[in-house]
């Protein structure tokens, strides 16, 4: 389970960061979130997979998943999604101010 | 806490009180409260000068920080009675003549005196200090009041100019006179300049003795303006004249004198040593005294005249530093030109601090320092004029006055280079006395022609720009002062030669005195028909033949190449650094979001990928959790969508990819046993699919990236290595448990201190609840920040919409 986690983890981390690197915003914007999520499943793993019930104490089980990492993913999603939506209508902004959604001409048009 | 601290300390605290004394008394000239302080500690320290006279040595410590061997250990001998004395003496004399120089209502007087006083508790710091780091530290901030005060008239360009070329320069050299002071420390294990001393000869020994004495010397040099870092000093004229008469003649520009003075007992006898300290010294007093004849300015005159002096006190402590090779019999002979370097030290600053307060005192009266306007000035300032020829021809060389009498010392001792047989001496010691003659002839030149110009001839009061008339008195006390000095020791040089000279030579040649001795230091008139006699016979005779005949020969200075000087190989390094680096910042720094990330990205592929290639962790795989078929299908779902993102061209099946993606994670989460996040996870998904199609419906179709061949599969490579090595982190990162976890007190507790079943969520609002909080601060910033975005609609961007 830890090795298919990790490789999923290697595909999202490799799609988000080829994403970042093109010139297109809104490819950018979808890279960064593929890089949360694939942050989030590498919290996930450290601290070991499957090792007990999920932390609800009603189910008086006898170990429990680690809880804390889960709670740090939690603030985590929802600080991205927040990010997420703001440099989202930034981008939205951008294109409707400047005309176009291209890191290159953006680059160019800060120079004029 | 000692007196001598309070001595160095009390100009620092004195600074808080210049504005407080402001408020208090707004129309008092600040100028006579600060007066106050350097009388207090002239008088204080004169108290010492029977004790020191004889030998005596104060010396207080105060531990400062111990652990790295930092204390502030405070040392007064003669060589630092002499610089004390001078700082605070001419210090006094200079703010007496500031307060009618500087006008109360025209001029930010606070800021000056602060700057003044920041000063002079640094140079104290600097002749006091026994611990190289102490030194260190004052010296830099004599540098940095100097800057200030250089560039005290901020709305002048020359004064900017100038103020940062002495402050690159000086600060240059004392980069590396740290470096030096630290090669000291490596060496000798201590900050202690007497620690040092007392192990000098094992110190010689070390490979590391060499290049410590060139950076000590880079120090000394650049501070007191050596051959080819003097031109910093002419265009630090552009200070207010009392600073110039203050920093850029008696103090500061000496700090390079006293370090080497202060450095002789460690390195005197080395072969490096004496030809640097000699040979630069007299190469800048030929160069600063040739070079002064062809000024026009009155202050670029005493520039480059300082130069000269200061070159020639360099040289003579050169040779002097021969001293310590010969025996008893012979090193009367040297220790006499150390005699005459501190005696001309002090001669210096009397007579140069008073013509430099006559330049002052001419320009305020007249409007301007150029000779070619002014003349005729005799009749108009009789009083300006007399203090004039004292100094002028004090420093020609001329007797009554006391710069005959070290000019003949220095003559004695550039002669007795010639009975000295090693450094290669034989052959090139005739040198020494040759340059000493010519420099002195151009000194007795531009000496007269200073006088001459400026005060006999015919008056032009159409070129002027006020009407000329003598200059208050209370401007003339301080010259008038400096003038009698000068007479007063022409004639009675004994005065100071046991309670000053003397003292200051055997702190710089401790090493040849027996306990309880002390050095011949008479000084006399009259030695008979020698040779000394001859020579300034000799100089006379061919100065006033060169003054009668100047309007023939001045004109051979423009013949001299104009465009290889030391200033515009300065300036050309200056443009040549900024364009340079402007070039190299434009290389990397290409405002393109790619390049910077692809820095970011290879820094990590190779940092971690080199620690791991390095450390070859090995993977632990026995105690992972078993796959079901299902999971793998979701796994293999997920990454199909990832991969789809990149492959589709049309803008909204790229953002329903990543909405699958998302809720593949959220499945994941639920596999993982974590409801809440998989919960999460589904809300927020839904919202920003939603918010991407609000937000991209409008635009046009997604284009592939016309990026080039070479980028793309430059961005797939990094990607890639990026990719490995997330997953193989993963892996390397499971089996490893440095320290026990705090899950377990969450696990306990959650129940019996918060009474919640869903651990998870009490963490989230119990125990970090503050956390939870700053989130929610976070969110709403990020909501007002996006509302504005899509409300705001700036003026400005406005008609861009419209174009």
């Amino acid at each position: 389970m830890e090795l298919l986690v990790a490789i999923l983890i290697g595909v999202l981390f490799m799609i988000g960061t080829y994403l970042i690197l093109t010139r297109r915003l809104l490819r950018i914007i979808l890279g960064t979130v593929l890089l949360s999520h694939g942050a989030h499943l590498l919290l996930m793993t450290t601290a070991g997979l499957k090792r007990g019930a999920p932390p609800l104490l009603g189910e008086e089980a006898a170990a429990y998943t680690d809880p804390l990492p889960q709670a740090l993913i939690l603030t985590s999603i929802v600080i991205s999604f927040g990010v997420t939506s703001f440099i989202l209508v930034l981008a939205y902004r951008t294109y409707k101010q400047l005309g176009t959604d291209d890191m290159e001409q953006l680059r160019r048009q800060e120079d004029e | 806490m000692s007196w001598l601290h309070l001595i160095v300390l009390a100009p620092f605290l004195a600074t808080v009180l210049i504005p407080v004394i402001h408020k208090v008394s707004p129309k008092l000239h600040i100028g006579w409260a600060v007066l106050l302080l350097p009388v207090v500690l002239l008088i204080s320290l004169l108290s010492q000068i029977g004790a020191v006279s004889k030998h005596q040595v104060v010396e207080e410590t105060m531990p400062w920080i111990p652990s790295y061997g930092l204390s502030f250990d405070v040392y007064l001998d003669g060589l630092s009675m002499l610089f004390a004395l001078l700082i605070t003496g001419i210090g006094t004399l200079v703010v007496l003549y500031s307060i009618y120089y500087l006008d109360k209502h025209k001029e930010r007087l606070q800021a000056f005196y602060v700057y003044l006083l920041l000063f002079m508790g640094a140079m104290l710091g600097v002749v006091l200090s026994d611990n190289l780091m102490l030194l260190y530290l004052f010296w830099e901030a004599t540098s940095l009041a100097s800057f200030l005060l250089i560039a005290y008239w901020t709305h002048r360009e020359k004064s900017r100019y100038g103020a940062q070329k002495s402050m690159l320069i000086t600060v240059f050299g004392g980069m590396a006179m740290l470096a030096g002071f630290i090669l000291l420390y490596v060496m000798g294990g201590t900050f202690s300049i007497r620690g040092l001393v007392e192990q000098a000869s094992q110190l010689a020994a070390d490979p590391l003795f060499v290049p410590a004495m060139l950076l000590v010397l880079l120090g000394a040099f650049t501070k007191s303006a050596q051959f080819p870092f003097h031109i910093w000093l002419p265009d630090a004229m552009e200070a207010p004249t009392p600073v110039s008469a203050y920093l850029h003649s008696a103090t500061m520009v000496k700090a390079g004198l006293y370090l080497v003075a202060r450095m002789t007992p460690i390195f005197a006898g080395q072969a490096e040593w004496f030809w640097l300290v000699a040979g630069f010294g007299l190469l800048t007093l030929l160069w600063g005294s040739f070079s002064a004849v062809k000024q026009t300015d009155l202050k670029s005159i005493l520039a480059f005249s300082t130069i000269s002096q200061l070159g020639l006190i360099m040289s003579l402590l050169g040779v002097g530093s021969l001293a310590v090779l010969y025996d008893a019999a012979d090193e009367r002979l040297f220790y006499a030109a150390v005699l005459a370097a501190v005696f001309h030290l002090f001669n210096h600053a009397t007579f140069k601090g008073a013509l430099f307060m006559v330049a002052g005192i001419v320009d305020h009266e007249t409007g301007t320092r150029d000779i070619r306007k002014l003349g005729g000035l005799m009749s108009l300032m009789p009083v300006t004029f007399t203090v004039a020829v004292v100094g002028g021809l004090s420093m020609a060389g001329l007797p009554p006055f006391n710069g005959f009498l070290s000019k003949e010392m220095f003559f004695t001792g550039m002669l007795k280079v010639l009975a000295a047989d090693i450094f290669a001496l034989e052959t090139w010691g005739i040198l020494f006395p040759v340059i000493a003659v010519i420099a002195s002839i151009f000194t007795f030149v531009y000496s007269l022609m200073l006088i001459m110009r400026t005060f006999l001839g015919k008056l032009q009061p159409e070129k002027l720009e006020k009407k000329p008339h003598e200059a208050p008195i209370g401007m003339l006390i301080s010259p008038i002062v400096l003038a009698s000095l000068v007479l007063l020791v022409g004639f009675y040089p004994n005065l100071v030669a046991y309670s000053l000279l003397e003292p200051a030579v055997s702190a710089i040649l401790p090493s040849l005195l027996a306990p309880g001795d002390h050095f011949e230091a008479h000084i006399s008139f009259w030695h008979g028909w020698n040779t000394e006699l001859y020579m300034t016979i000799g100089v006379i005779a061919v100065g006033l033949l060169l003054v009668l005949t100047l309007r023939r020969w001045i004109s051979l200075y423009d013949q001299l190449p104009q465009r290889l000087t030391l200033n515009r190989l300065y300036d050309g390094m200056l443009v040549g650094l900024q364009k340079g680096s402007s070039k190299g910042t434009d290389l990397y720094m290409t405002g393109s979001l790619r390049t910077y990330l692809v820095y970011i990205l290879m820094f990590f592929i190779l940092v971690i990928g080199g620690s791991i290639v390095g450390h070859r962790p090995t993977l632990d795989m026995s105690g992972n959790a078993p796959v079901a078929a299902y999971e793998l299908l979701l796994a293999l779902i997920l990454a199909g969508s990832a991969v789809a993102i990149v492959l589709v061209s049309s803008r909204m099946s790229a953002i329903l990819a990543t909405g699958a993606v998302g809720y593949m994670v959220s499945l994941y989460f639920v596999i993982l046993r974590a409801p809440d996040l998989a919960l999460t996870q589904l809300v927020v998904e839904t919202v920003s699919v939603a918010l991407f199609l609000l937000c991209f419906y409008h635009l046009p179709k997604l284009r592939r990236d016309m990026n080039r061949v070479r980028f793309q599969s430059a961005n797939f490579v990094i990607a890639i290595g990026v990719g490995a090595i997330i997953t193989f982190l993963t892996l390397a990162v499971q089996g490893v448990r440095p320290f026990a976890s705090i899950s377990d007190y969450f696990l306990d507790n959650s129940y019996k201190e918060a009474g919640g079943d869903n651990v998870v969520n009490v963490i989230l609002v119990d125990f970090r609840g503050f956390d939870t909080m700053l989130e929610i601060l976070v969110l709403g910033i990020a909501s007002i920040g996006i509302y504005a975005l899509i409300k705001l609609r700036m003026t400005g961007g406005e008609s861009r919409e419209h174009e």
